[in-house]
């Protein structure tokens, strides 16, 4: 475990009064503060990191490679699993990715819950990640503070799919189930108690001492950097680039909703988190448009080929039930071939999809392209000269999670 | 030559102070868990007898009988001897704390100095806690601790030599004697402050606790340990901070003495002196519910730039006013 390169090496010398050596420090995965299985082999002098190394892979289950022997229907609950603190915001994407391949859309009251159940995933992943944040730097009644707050998302996602964490709610062409009235009001009484919950947690830690000499000045990344180390989503945001899928690509009903893109300037620590902070407003707001204008009509494209035939109609009349047992056992016969890449904004950045599709019913190849993979190889640029506590901060800053990053 | 009955008395009130200081660290746990929870929105311990009573017999049972584990490359006579230490240097302290007026263990002349002293020897426990664990999160927490150690163990000195020289006395009882008519926190409050930060530090209580920083060492320097050994620190944690809030009452506060209007000048002596301990306690616990933790760099130069420079500045102004008045 010694490591005697480098530098160290005339210090080493013989002569040289007391020889010293860095201490290699193998951080995770299993760890505190590591979030999930990431592994870091640390080298200190003292307590500065001098080498950083991310490890990645401990919870790899090939979601990319499993998703070639399913349909595109089932591929849906795969991707639950990429980003399993905002399951909605991956199923989103990938239903957007597919229909754009199909050349379907969904329609405008389907597009709406799907903005507003984006959105809270937004703000439950981003309380997650504020709650660890925190939790990380030793704060620690923030965490569960945010724990209450998130546990009332989580609740409405029960009421509305059944399932709290792995929603796998919306579906190619649609979502797959109604919202009624009593569901968005109590959603909107949320969003209106959420702004005052977010200023409390400001209070505990925004004007706190502690918090900001944690936070200022460390892990700094400029803006020039961010762009070259493909970061995207709030981390890069942090640097001062105002680039947000939803507002440069914009998909769904996000062209119709007035909010902006919060950026920081210094792309440091605290900029990050200042950022994610705004974005809990932006996306409350969103909400609260959203449910304001949310049309009557239908949730499901019409689009036979592609989406599921209604229940009733799978009951009673053969053809349909026929239909219905191609796309579940083959999938759509009809896909057209070629490929396509198509990102949105999930709550940790950009998260694309790119699909071949050979005209079968499952696609021939998956890639997906994950912001944590990509952000968690920026973190020794940022950890590197810092101190072991800045790695804490620094981890908690890019906001990864490791189920997306391995996939 | 010592008359028997000095020794029995003594004996009897070991026993006395050393049970209740076992009974104390049960229940402070209880204490900070249940404040704690209520300060952050939830209910703390509530399973194990009425609102979690017995929560802390139910703890200290599961870490007596829990297997006492050694790391196969430990240095194991140290390892094992190491949490004694912590436990034995807290357990010391209390010979000199005058719960009231009569009644103190040895009531010596140089009480402050022989607590100084034997927290000192605690964080002797702590080093050879990490050093021994051969585990590097382990080290990296001794070190961080013995570091912290030097820094602040001088502005904690420092802080109470504005009172000796007040009172004229390192005696704990004369010093309280010296405070009847206002309690020294009036006229020395710069040196209460920086003890308190100081007595934080010296507990390694957040926000100023690093050498156990869960989020960064996993335990810091008892993170090899289990069972009844882990037990021990845990014991001397809280009987350190016991010990330290004991001090901050009896040399800030008047220890014993509490007002003499009304029905209050009838309340006995010990009861002024916990209510003053515990509320100290709880402040504690809600600067650990609040504060974030600092880092390791800003802690020593808060030390040694801030709090040191602070309590030298307090002695002199001290001494002036002492010699101009």
């Amino acid at each position: 475990m010694e490591n005697t390169k480098g530098n160290l090496e005339d210090r080493t010398q013989e002569g040289a009064p007391l020889a010293t050596r860095e201490l290699t420090l193998s951080m995770g995965p299993q760890h505190p503060a590591t979030h999930g299985v990431l592994k870091l082999v640390l080298d200190l002098d003292g307590e500065t990191v001098v080498k950083c190394t991310p490890y990645i892979g401990y919870l790899h289950r090939g979601v990319e490679k499993l998703a070639e022997h399913r349909t595109y229907l089932q591929i849906i609950p795969l991707t639950d699993r990429l980003d399993y603190i905002a399951s909605m915001a991956n199923n989103i994407g990938y239903c957007v990715a597919v229909e754009k391949l199909f050349g379907i859309e969904a329609p405008e009251r389907a597009q709406y819950i799907r903005a507003i159940t984006g959105e809270m995933a937004r703000i439950a992943s981003h309380l997650l990640w504020l709650a660890t944040h925190a939790l990380d730097i030793g704060a620690m009644t923030v965490f569960l503070y945010c724990f209450r707050e998130r546990e009332k998302i989580i609740d409405l996602f029960e009421r509305l799919c059944g399932a709290r964490l792995t929603v796998s709610y919306p579906r190619i062409g649609g979502v797959r189930n109604d919202v009624d009235s009593k569901w968005l009001d109590d959603l909107y009484q949320f969003t209106e108690e959420f702004p005052m919950r977010v200023e409390q947690y400001e209070t505990l830690i925004d004007q706190n001492r502690i918090w900001l000499r944690r936070t200022k000045g460390i892990g700094v990344i400029s803006a020039e950097e961010a762009i070259n180390w493909g970061l995207s989503g709030p981390t890069l945001r942090g640097s001062g680039v105002p680039y947000d899928v939803r507002k440069f690509m914009p998909y769904g009903v996000y062209d119709k909703v007035k909010w902006e893109v919060p950026t920081g300037k210094n792309g440091d620590v605290y900029d990050r988190y200042r950022v994610r902070m705004e974005e809990f407003r932006q996306s409350n707001s969103i909400v609260r448009q959203c449910i304001e204008r949310i049309p009557e009509g239908a949730i499901m494209a019409d689009a036979p080929k592609f989406t599921l035939p209604p229940k009733d109609k799978i009951l009673t009349d053969m053809e349909h039930l026929i239909r219905q047992f191609v796309l579940i056992t083959k999938g759509p016969q009809t896909a057209p071939e070629g490929d396509i890449y198509v990102a949105t904004e999930a709550p940790k950045g950009e998260l694309g999809f790119y699909i071949v599709s050979d005209g079968t019913g499952k696609p021939y190849r998956m890639r997906i392209r994950t912001p944590s993979f990509v952000h968690i190889s920026v973190l020794p640029k940022l950890c590197e000269g810092g101190l072991v506590a800045d790695v804490i901060a620094n981890i908690g800053s890019i906001d990864i999670v490791l189920g997306e990053c391995d996939r | 030559m010592m008359d028997i009955s000095i020794i029995v008395g003594t004996i009897v009130k070991i026993a006395i102070v050393v049970t209740i200081t076992m009974l104390h660290v049960a229940y402070a746990v209880y204490f900070e868990r249940k404040v704690i929870g209520h300060m952050q929105a939830r209910l703390g311990p509530m399973r194990v007898g009425p609102h979690g009573l017995l929560q802390p017999i139910a703890d200290f049972v599961k870490l007596f009988f829990k297997e006492d584990i050694v790391p196969s490359n430990a240095d194991k006579p140290i390892f094992l001897i190491a949490p004694v230490i912590s436990v034995v240097a807290a357990l010391a302290s209390l010979a000199v704390i005058p719960l009231w007026e009569t009644f103190a263990i040895a009531n010596i002349n140089i009480g402050i100095l022989y607590i100084l002293a034997l927290s000192s020897v605690g964080a002797y426990g702590i080093i050879l806690a990490g050093w021994s664990s051969n585990s590097k999160y382990s080290f990296l927490g001794a070190l961080r601790s013995s570091a912290q150690v030097i820094s602040y163990e001088i502005a904690m000195g420092l802080s109470l030599v504005g009172v000796m020289m007040l009172a004229g006395s390192a005696n704990l009882v004369d010093i309280v004697n010296a405070q009847s008519k206002y309690p020294f926190i009036l006229i020395q409050p710069v040196a209460f402050f920086v003890f308190l930060m100081a007595a934080i530090a010296e507990t390694n209580r957040a926000p100023f606790d690093l050498p156990e920083a869960e989020t960064e060492l996993v335990a810091g320097y008892f993170t090899e340990y289990s069972g009844i050994r882990f037990g021990l620190f845990f014991i001397a944690e809280y009987a350190g901070m016991f010990i330290m809030s004991a001090i901050a009452v009896i040399c800030f506060f008047g220890g014993w003495k509490g007002p003499h209007f009304w029905i209050l000048s009838h309340v006995p002596n010990i009861v002024w002196f916990l209510l003053k301990v515990y509320a100290l306690i709880f402040f504690y616990y809600w600067i650990r519910a609040t504060l974030p933790r600092y880092r390791y760099d800003q802690l020593m130069s808060l030390g040694w730039k801030l709090f040191i420079p602070l309590t030298l500045a307090n002695i002199f102004v001290t001494g002036l006013v002492k010699l101009l008045y």
